[in-house]
Formats: C-alpha cells, structure tokens, sequence
C-alpha cells in the first residue's frame, strides 16, 4: 500500500497564530483517512494546504513539506493541475453563479471534453454519485444557487467528482444536510475508495468510525495521534483522544 | 451590551449603568426607526422638488416651442433677433457621442483596474493605488478641462494634423479618464462583497485566476459592476466644465472623431447667464435641463431593467 499523501513537519501559522504545529502524517491511498478534533484544532487548514488553496490567505506562512506522490506541492509549477487533481467538499454549499448542469460540467469542459454526449453522461453520473439526479434531472438549467442547502451541498460533491479526482477531501460536508442523504453519502464514499483516496474531515466522531480506515485525532494546532480507526476508537495512546472519541469533551 | 449582564453580578454600578442604557435603547427605538424613514423619504422629496423646479421654471414655454423642430432641427441660433431657433439635435448628438467615446475609454480601464486591484493586487501595493484612485477622483473638473486644453489639444493636433485640438476625441478622452475614478472604486467594492470561498471554490476547480475572474466573479458581482458602469455614465453625460473646455463648443453633428462638438450641459453653462430671467432662451434651457432629467432617468430605468432581465432569465 503506498503513500498518496505525506505531510512532513507541516507548520502553518496565521500572523502569530499557529494553526498547525509541527504535523507529520502519512495518508495512504484509497483508503478513507477520518480527521477528527474540536473546531479550531487545524484541519480546515490542513485540507488547505493540500490543494494550496491556502495561498490565498495573504497573512498564512507556511514551513515543512507536503508530498503528493512524491512530489511537494509547495514546489510545485502547475498549481491547476494540482488542484485538478483533488476534490473538495467545503462545509456549507458554495454555490458558483453557475447552472446546476455548468456546475458539474465546468471541470470536464477545462479538461478539454466538449462533446456534448459524453459532457452529459459525465454530469449524470457524478450528480447520481451525489445523490442529486432524480432531485434536479428535469432542471438542469436551474441556476445552482437555487437548490436547497442540502441539494447545493451534494452539488458541491458532483462538482468535486466532476474533476475524477485522485483525492478527494471532504470538509464537514453533513453540517447542511439530513441524516438519511447523510448515510446514502456515505454509502457513496465506501465505494469511491476503490477510486480514490479519500480525506474525511469531520465533526461527527461516529462518523469516522463508521467510515474510515484511518483516523488522525487533532486538538490545539497539533496531531495527538493517528492510527487504524479501531485502534483510535478502542485503545487511543492518549488520554485526550480517548476523552474525544467517547465524548466527554469538544 | 450583551455581556452587560454578565459583570453586573459583580458590580452592581454596571448593572445599573447597563440597565439604563437598555431602557433608553428600547425608547429609542421608534426614534431612529423614524430618523431612518425620514432620510430616505427627504431623498425622494429632494429628486422630485428638484424636477419641479426646472419644470415651473421651463413650463411657460412649453405652448410656444416647436417641439417637432427641438428635437429635429440642427439649428441653434437661441440669440438671433429676428427668428431664434431652438434646435437641439446636435447638442443631443454632441453629448451622446461624447458619452458613449468616453465610456468605450472608461469601462475597460475602469473595470479593469477594479479587477486588478481587488484580485491580483495585496497589501502594500493595493491600499496606495486605491489611494491613488481616490485622489483622482479629487481632481476638479476644471483641471481636468484644462488639461484636455493645454496638454491633450496640443498632441491631438501633432499625432493627427487636425485643426483644432478641442474636439469630440479630446472631450471623449477626458471624459472618460474623469470617469475611471467612480468605475474602479464602486466596482472594487463590489468585487470586494464577492465572498472569498466563491473564489477557492472555482480554484478548487481549477480555474485560473482569470476564469474566476469572468466566470464567477463577473457573474457573481454584476449587478454592483453595472451600478459601477452607469454611475461613470452619470458622471460623463452630466460633466460640464470639462466637455465645455475639451470639446470645441461648436453646435454641429460630428462627422468624425476630430470635429468639435457641444453639449446639452455645456449650452446651459454657458448660455444662461446671459439669457434674460424669464425670456424664451432662458426657459429653453430648462427644457433642455428636463432633457437630461429624461435621459438619466431612463439610462436607469433601462439599467434596472437588464439587472432584472438577468435575473430573470437565471432563475428559469
Ligand atoms: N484565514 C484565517 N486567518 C486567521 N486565522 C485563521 C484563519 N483561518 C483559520 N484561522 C485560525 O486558525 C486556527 C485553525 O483553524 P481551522 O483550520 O479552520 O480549524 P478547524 O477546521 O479545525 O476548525 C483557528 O484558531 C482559526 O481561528
Ligand atoms: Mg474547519
């Protein structure tokens, strides 16, 4: 089993603030990596710096390296490309100025697909991953702002499987949606790791145990541990991570 | 004053102080509501007092004028002793040719620099050239008029071999750099008010900067853009001092870009102090002022409504 995604001595700090200390962590591939911790631990930043989206937080510096297949994407020249080749699922829905159809399709279309047939068995297909065909099928024109919350948010992840990602990340993507989308996702998602290396990053410890093969438990800027889910769940080497995954605090 | 009472528990004097201003807040409530309804009304009342005025002072004339020869006719001899005419069709060209030239300089400059500013520009950088934008905007119009005279004249007629180097490029230029100020600073804003993850969420997409740029960002901030665009065009059909240096002052319809031209603001700045209060050529140029009422009016009318056409047009 190899590494897809290796973070070595990774420390981010916004101004004087860190926001991750010193995290080296090793993610595998096609494997479901959960990281979990209470709000303000560092794992939004840490999504951020996989896709170097954190460039654009002026005041963020950055120190370590982060390793996608070897290769440090700090380094690295075609940052699209990079971005190409992760999905992300962000918190609440972002819905782009874009038609629910032009929201899946805008990916494939930058990737040089512009026949019209296969453009639409692919937004077919990755709005029935999302669990959102049936729902928007007969209006795909509709202007994806238009959704419900729950709807745009699984549009958010058709548009991120849009990409046919090598990774994808997810950011707390069940805060606006109900609990039975909720589990059909995750259904989703056990399949898709057969695909891709999936990044879970998640406020529901339950979750992770149910979902991930690896969790990385976080608090304060720094990784505490991470390990086989079951280990993490049923004997944490920390006392913190084993108050956290049975609830007592966060 | 939420945490007001929070401390109250220990100091009993914060408590009261806390107390008190609740009190005075909920009292105060009607108060400002009023205010706020009070200013917005005195705005409508301002427009419409302002439209009555020009009106009471053109309406007199309104029997006598030949209307179908105002807008028709090219002549404009408001002065002559034995039969004044009152054509403003060439005014109405001249401010409409001058406008539409100084909007093809300042829409893509002004837009352009908003989107520099705003998503390529950070710190340092970005804070001095709004700074600089803004002292741009600070310029008075009759320097602005007089460098169109003294600089831009002079290269007009060395760069062209024209005559005269007031004339419909000159004002159009001018105009239009006058104009960038209020495009780039209104626009920036509304670039601004685009929400940051609207721009991670395309980049995750992998959509370069400039396909944000027209993608999302353009779509996304329009309706603020367009406001940016109509309030230059405002600024450039109601300039006078300027236009009336830059453009030639010569009431003829222009045949190319190197012919002088006049206004309708610029005939009414320079023509009513010597008309006569009360006299026909005085309450022409009332007329003429309810013209350009006409015309802002319906630049935004027209401008609600492709906002609205859109939108429409979206939510299918
Ligand atoms: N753009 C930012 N500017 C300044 N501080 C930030 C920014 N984003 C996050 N932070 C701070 O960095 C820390 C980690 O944030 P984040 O990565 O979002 O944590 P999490 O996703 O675990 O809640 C928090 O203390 C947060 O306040
Ligand atoms: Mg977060």
């Amino acid at each position: 089993m190899s590494i897809q995604i290796d973070f070595r001595n990774l420390t981010v700090k916004y101004g004087h603030k860190f926001a991750l200390q010193d995290v080296s962590l090793e993610i595998p591939e096609k494997r479901i990596f959960a990281i979990i911790g209470p709000a303000n631990s560092g794992k939004t930043t840490l999504l951020k710096c996989i896709n170097r989206t954190i460039d654009f937080v002026s005041h963020a510096k950055v120190q370590g390296r982060v390793l996608i297949d070897g290769e440090d994407v700090f380094r690295i020249r075609n940052v699209y490309e990079l971005r190409r080749k992760v999905g992300m699922v962000f918190p609440l829905p972002v819905g782009l100025p874009l038609s629910v159809y032009e929201n899946v399709a805008y990916a494939p279309r930058r990737a040089g697909i512009h026949d019209r047939h296969e453009l639409d068995a692919i937004v077919e297909k990755c709005l029935r991953q999302a669990m959102l065909w049936d729902e928007v099928k007969d209006r795909l024109q509709l202007l994806g702002t238009r959704l419900s919350g729950g709807q745009q948010q699984r549009l958010t992840l058709a548009r991120a499987l849009s990409l046919r990602p090598e990774i994808l990340c997810l950011d707390e993507f069940s805060i606006a949606i109900d609990p039975v989308t909720t589990m059909r996702i995750e259904d989703i998602l056990r399949e898709l790791k057969n695909e891709m290396t999936i990044v879970l990053v998640t406020n529901l410890v339950q979750q992770a145990h149910r979902l991930a093969d690896y969790t990385a438990f976080f608090s304060a800027s720094r990784l505490i541990e991470a390990n086989r889910t079951e280990t993490i769940f049923n004997q944490a080497a920390h006392r913190l991570t084993a108050r956290y995954v049975a609830g007592d605090f966060g | 004053m939420s945490n007001g009472s929070g401390n109250a528990v220990r100091k009993p004097r914060a408590r009261y102080i806390a107390n008190a201003m609740r009190a005075f807040g909920d009292r105060a409530e009607p108060l400002v509501e009023w205010t706020i309804r009070l200013c917005g009304w005195s705005a409508i009342l301002f427009v419409f007092s302002i439209f009555f005025f020009i009106f009471r002072e053109a309406a007199p004339i309104f029997g006598e004028l030949n209307w179908l020869e105002f807008f028709t006719s090219t002549q404009w001899q408001p002065s002559s002793e034995v039969h004044p005419r009152y054509g403003i069709l060439a005014l109405l060209v001249g401010t409409v040719s001058v406008t539409t030239l100084a909007m093809l300089v300042a829409v893509p400059l002004g837009l352009g620099a908003a989107v520099f500013i705003s998503e390529f520009c950070t710190g340092k950088l970005k804070e001095s050239l709004k700074i600089l934008i803004e002292l741009l905007a600070a310029i008075p119009s009759i320097v602005w008029g007089f460098i169109g005279y003294m600089v831009l004249g002079p290269i007009i007629i060395k760069l062209t071999g024209a005559p005269v180097g007031v004339n419909l490029l000159n004002g159009g230029l001018i105009l239009g750099l006058m104009s960038v100020p209020i495009i780039v600073s209104v626009g920036e804003d509304a670039l601004k008010a685009v929400p940051d993850s609207f721009r991670e969420a395309a980049v995750s997409l992998g959509a370069s900067r400039w396909e944000v740029v027209y993608r999302v960002l353009f779509p996304a901030a329009k309706n603020g853009l367009l406001a940016a665009v109509l309030l230059g065009v405002g600024r450039a059909i109601g300039e006078t001092m300027a236009v009336l240096m830059c453009t030639g002052h010569a009431v003829q319809i222009p045949h190319s870009l190197l012919d002088p031209v006049r206004t309708l603001t610029a005939t009414i700045a320079s023509e009513l102090g010597e008309s006569a209060a009360g006299d026909p050529h005085y309450r022409v140029l009332f007329v003429i002022g309810l013209v350009l009422f006409a015309i802002t009016f319906a630049v935004n009318v027209i401008a609600d409504l492709i906002v609205k056409g859109v939108r429409n047009e979206q939510s299918r």
